[in-house]
């Protein structure tokens, strides 16, 4: 791949933006179905690229890959005509009783969109689905970490969508950097805090908006009166699935030293439960995705100063970690870091709740914040004096597969969302419009130089917000 | 300096003091004190600084302001409340919602030619959101910033909202903090060196820059309200309005009649001279008066044309015929040169706006409505007004925000808190139902695979033709057969009824 070519695909997609094509009711609800085609007739073969790509289960892969995709479009669908109505319930002043106004929602033209490794069909395939519901042309660049998954992308995508308004570039880290030389309306990224920098920094001369889904370290807090062997049941899958690579997984607990020596066998019999005595032979349980992902994981690993519990085993060969627990983890653990993006868990020990939150808000907002506990007071003191992109109370994840609730980060996690209608307004250009009535120039004359004490007195009284002003009723 | 400042704000916010409800409403209504108490000296400092007619004053800057500053009062513990969102099967019992959170310190660049209101519209939301706010007021503006500076410490609380002044070099130190929103109104130049430090630390921005705003006038019209309207818009604050409508277009057939349009409003306004004029403005700086002059080299001024370097005055000006690649059509004007440019219709019109850069405002004036439902579907811009200019930023409901080159983001209203706040999801379970949750446990298999993808859907019900087709047969028939049976059960209680 090389930048002339990429130029080439962006001038085609944007003269087919300019045509227009892609903003009637109609092409987007087409091309949406087309996708539902694509994911539904392609099941097996997407099931077994990210079984090739990251040992994904067949579970892992229809629940967090292929259905979330498929209920988004559906969502979309449903709702797409709703979306693209113009907002007319917008409230007027007196002075603007008469106008007609309202919010339309446009397409912005060519957007990229780049995706991520862990989840590489619907991290790139749900951006791609608000992209078209919200009328624009879109390029695809899936992660070169996940080939079969990228070639599958690369190879279905033409097949089933307009190939003049989305194209598949494919390509490793140079080629990622010559494409964003390129002028786009929004770029859509998943992944690190590193490589969003320097999105944002190609971003800036152009001008293009940006929404940035990166990570960081969830915090989970067990803490307070809890039914333990729920919570470790909820802990573990959530912290396990994926083998630890999603950016919402529980990075590290927060507990007490009581509710710690509880949770520990509860850990250790969900496990045995969840993939049995030796989980490296368990079909649900995956892989690491790379081998330099592994040795960073295995570096972490030795460097702890913490005590593994729990697990602790591993295999070069087929990038195999087991799910590992460690306790005596320190603030300064290399653990404690950055993302840890695998099957570890460390649990740090605290004495109070407070001490628990002051130690989150030492560290950078973390994409996703947990909570187990029984008590209200519990939930609601952590989720006041705290900030994180997203908030679960008693489970791990699932707040993101609910498409009501808009899914993205907060400082150093990310800027923007998406998700159901927040992945359509993300696309799109919120336009204000008034239409002005003829009527009333005897109004506006109250607005022209030469100008009075007289006209200034009446033209504050019709602008003034009226605290209780009631809808319909106008004096003019 | 600039650091000491971002320092005391962050640690004043994070000692939670912004975020009380009761607080921001305090420090809101203080704000509204100041400018009532304060109006006269406002003026006072604007007039030194453009120009500023006494009226132009409260109906450009503070009436906004004021009605910004009683929306956010009236309506903030709706704003700031958690706002529901539809659930699944799998989430029926708990409880899901967006909580809106301030987002820590913010930093608020302001520009010169609407000094106050520009500045501290965004300080409403910011303060009405629950953050801490550096202000930065433009230097350009002067008497406005010193008096800004002196102020704002009066009224509200000094460490959470300090007001930072200085040119390029303070602006930019400024830019080296860390913030986590900065919020930017100016050129777009500027804009994309904002945009590129903001970069280095993460931090979303809004910026609300600029363009030419074309104004599109149908042969189909009311020349006389349309071009007085337009004059309006257009020389009010001597043109420096980023909303203003840049240049117009029209077909030359009705461009003569445009012109004396503009000519007599402008007599109806300003009288024969601007310049003795007291609603009439002045340019900001030596700077822009030469820049603008520069425009004008090489044309001829239908109207106007005059200008005197002293007093940074030039008069309304219009030029006729302007070919496209003239310097006037390259760079937003931003001061009291209209340029008319010549189209053969609208969907020459249509070409000619979308062959460039996306505006923040676009205007068409036409009594057919099926020209202006093409302008708007055809073309896009931040805003609209149809048939008038510039009033789309005076409702506070409607967003205010540029695309492209004109600008990321939006405000106004409602709007600026959204802006400043992280709209956190949050999903509140309880342990129950741990029966539901056991399909998604491993070891796995086919039936919870399909129980799971069950318990995912939303929405809950089934909006689908077919169901819907279902529904109604199921009901026909089961009316029919309720009918049928109480028709039976009539006849098989003996046949009582005497209409036999």
């Amino acid at each position: 791949m090389n930048t002339p070519l990429d130029s080439c695909v962006l001038n085609a997609l944007r003269a087919t933006f300019r045509s227009g094509v892609t903003f009637p009711e109609q092409f987007r609800m087409t091309q949406l179905q087309n996708l539902l085609y694509l994911v539904e007739e392609n099941e097996q073969l997407i099931q077994d690229a990210l079984h090739k790509d990251l040992h994904k289960p067949k579970f892992e892969s229809v629940l967090s890959e292929i259905q979330i995709t498929l209920n988004d479009l559906y969502f979309a669908m449903e709702n797409l005509r709703t979306w693209m109505q113009p907002e007319y319930n917008i409230g007027k002043n007196l002075a603007t009783r008469m106008d007609d106004c309202f919010i339309r929602r446009e397409p912005l033209g060519v957007v990229l969109i780049i995706g991520a490794w862990n989840y590489p069909l619907h991290l790139i395939l749900l951006p791609l689905v608000a992209a078209i519901a919200a009328g624009n042309c879109a390029i695809l660049k899936p992660s070169e970490i996940c080939q079969a998954t990228e070639q599958l992308l690369a190879e279905l995508i033409p097949k089933y969508l307009s190939q003049d308004c989305y194209a598949v570039l494919c390509g490793g880290a140079e080629d990622t950097k010559s494409l964003l030389k390129n002028k786009f309306d929004h770029i859509f990224y998943t992944g690190s805090q590193v490589v969003a920098r320097s999105i944002l920094l190609a971003a800036a001369p152009h001008l293009t908006p940006v929404t940035l889904e990166l990570g960081g370290k969830s915090p989970c807090f067990i803490y307070g009166h809890i039914d333990i062997q729920k919570a470790a049941k909820r802990l573990c899958w959530s912290k396990f699935f994926n083998t630890g690579q999603s950016c919402v997984a529980p990075d590290y607990v927060l507990c007490t030293a009581q509710t710690r020596d509880a949770l520990l066998p509860a850990l250790r019999e969900t496990l045995r439960t969840f993939y049995g005595p030796d989980p490296g032979a368990s079909l649900d349980m995956g892989r690491i995705v790379t081998p330099h992902h592994w040795r960073r994981l295995m570096d972490m690993l030795e460097k702890s100063k913490g005590k593994v519990v729990i697990g602790g085993e591993s295999r070069e060969e087929d990038r195999y970690i087991a799910p590992t627990v460690l306790v005596d983890v320190q603030e300064s653990d290399a653990l404690m870091q950055e993302e840890i993006f695998g099957p570890i868990l460390p649990i740090l020990t605290i004495e109070s709740l407070e001490e628990g939150i002051d130690y989150i808000n030492r560290q950078e907002k973390p994409l996703a914040l947990y909570v187990f506990s029984d008590e209200t007071s519990v939930v609601t003191t952590v989720l006041n004096n705290t900030s994180s992109g997203g908030f679960c109370g008693n489970d791990g994840i699932v707040h993101m597969a609910l498409p009501g609730l808009p899914f993205g980060g907060v400082g150093a996690s990310g800027m923007g969302s998406y998700h159901g209608r927040w992945g359509f307004e993300t696309f799109s250009h919120r336009r204000g419009c008034m239409n002005r009535s003829w009527l009333l120039e005897r109004v506006n004359v109250l607005r022209y130089p030469p100008y009075s004490d007289y006209n200034l007195g009446w033209l504050r009284w019709a602008t003034t917000f009226k605290k209780n002003s009631w809808g319909g009723c106008s004096v003019m | 300096m600039e650091k000491q400042a971002v320092q005391r704000a962050r640690e004043a916010f994070l000692a939670g003091r912004s975020r009380p409800l009761e607080f921001r409403v305090q420090q809101l209504k203080s704000l509204q004190r100041m400018i009532t108490d304060r109006q006269g000296e406002i003026a006072t400092a604007l007039k030194q600084d453009i120009n500023r007619s006494q009226y132009d004053t409260p109906l450009f800057e503070l009436i906004g302001l004021e009605n910004e500053i009683s929306l956010a009062v009236s309506k903030l513990a709706q704003w700031a409340a958690p706002r529901p969102v539809e659930r699944n099967l799998l989430t029926i019992s708990d409880q899901a919602y967006i909580q809106p959170e301030p987002l820590g310190v913010v930093l608020i660049i302001g520009a010169w030619n609407y000094p106050w209101a520009l500045t501290l519209q965004p300080l409403v939301g910011a303060i009405a959101a629950g953050n801490a706010a550096v202000v930065k007021p433009s230097e350009l503006s002067e008497y406005s910033a010193s008096l800004l500076k002196a102020l704002l410490p009066r009224y509200l609380d000094q460490e959470l909202y300090p007001v930072v002044c200085g040119g390029v070099s303070e602006t930019q130190e400024l830019l080296r903090q860390r913030f986590d929103h900065v919020f930017y109104t100016g050129n777009s130049t500027v804009g994309k060196l904002v945009m590129e430090a903001a970069a280095r630390h993460l931090t979303p921005v809004t910026l609300e820059l600029g363009g030419k705003s074309p104004c599109y006038i149908d042969k189909d019209v009311d020349l006389r309200v349309a071009c007085r309207r337009i004059t309006w818009g257009k020389f009010v604050n001597c043109g420096q309005t980023c909303i203003a409508p840049d240049y117009i277009l029209c077909e030359p057939s009705i461009q003569n009649r445009v012109v004396e349009g503009i000519r007599q409003t402008l007599l109806e306004f300003y009288g024969p001279d601007p310049k003795s004029s007291p609603d009439y403005g002045r340019i900001i700086n030596q700077r822009h008066f030469n820049r603008l002059m520069t425009l004008l080299e090489g044309y001829t001024a239908t109207v106007g044309g005059q200008s005197d370097s002293s007093q940074r005055y030039i008069a309304p000006t219009v030029v006729k015929d302007v070919p496209p690649q003239a310097r006037l059509m390259q760079e937003e004007i931003f001061g009291p040169l209209l340029p008319i440019v010549t189209v053969s219709d609208i969907d020459d019109a249509i070409h000619f706006i979308n062959e460039r850069e996306k505006p923040l405002a676009l205007y068409v004036f036409s009594s057919n409505k099926k020209v202006i439902k093409r302008m708007l579907a055809e073309t896009t811009s931040g805003g609209v007004t149809v048939n008038d200019v510039i009033m789309h930023y005076t409702l506070n409901s409607l967003p205010f925000g540029g695309v492209g080159q004109s600008g990321t983001g939006r405000y106004h209203g409602k709007h600026t808190f959204d802006q400043f706040s992280h709209h956190r999801a949050c999903l509140v379970k309880s342990l129950g139902l741990e029966e539901v949750h056991m399909v998604r446990y491993p070891p796995q298999n086919h039936q919870k695979v399909r129980r799971v993808r069950l318990a995912m859907r939303t929405p809950l019900v089934d909006f689908s033709k077919g169901t819907y087709i279902w529904a109604v047969t199921a009901s026909i028939v089961a009316l029919g057969l309720l009918v049928a049976l109480t028709v039976i059960l009539i006849l098989a209680a003996g046949v009582s009824c005497t209409c036999l």
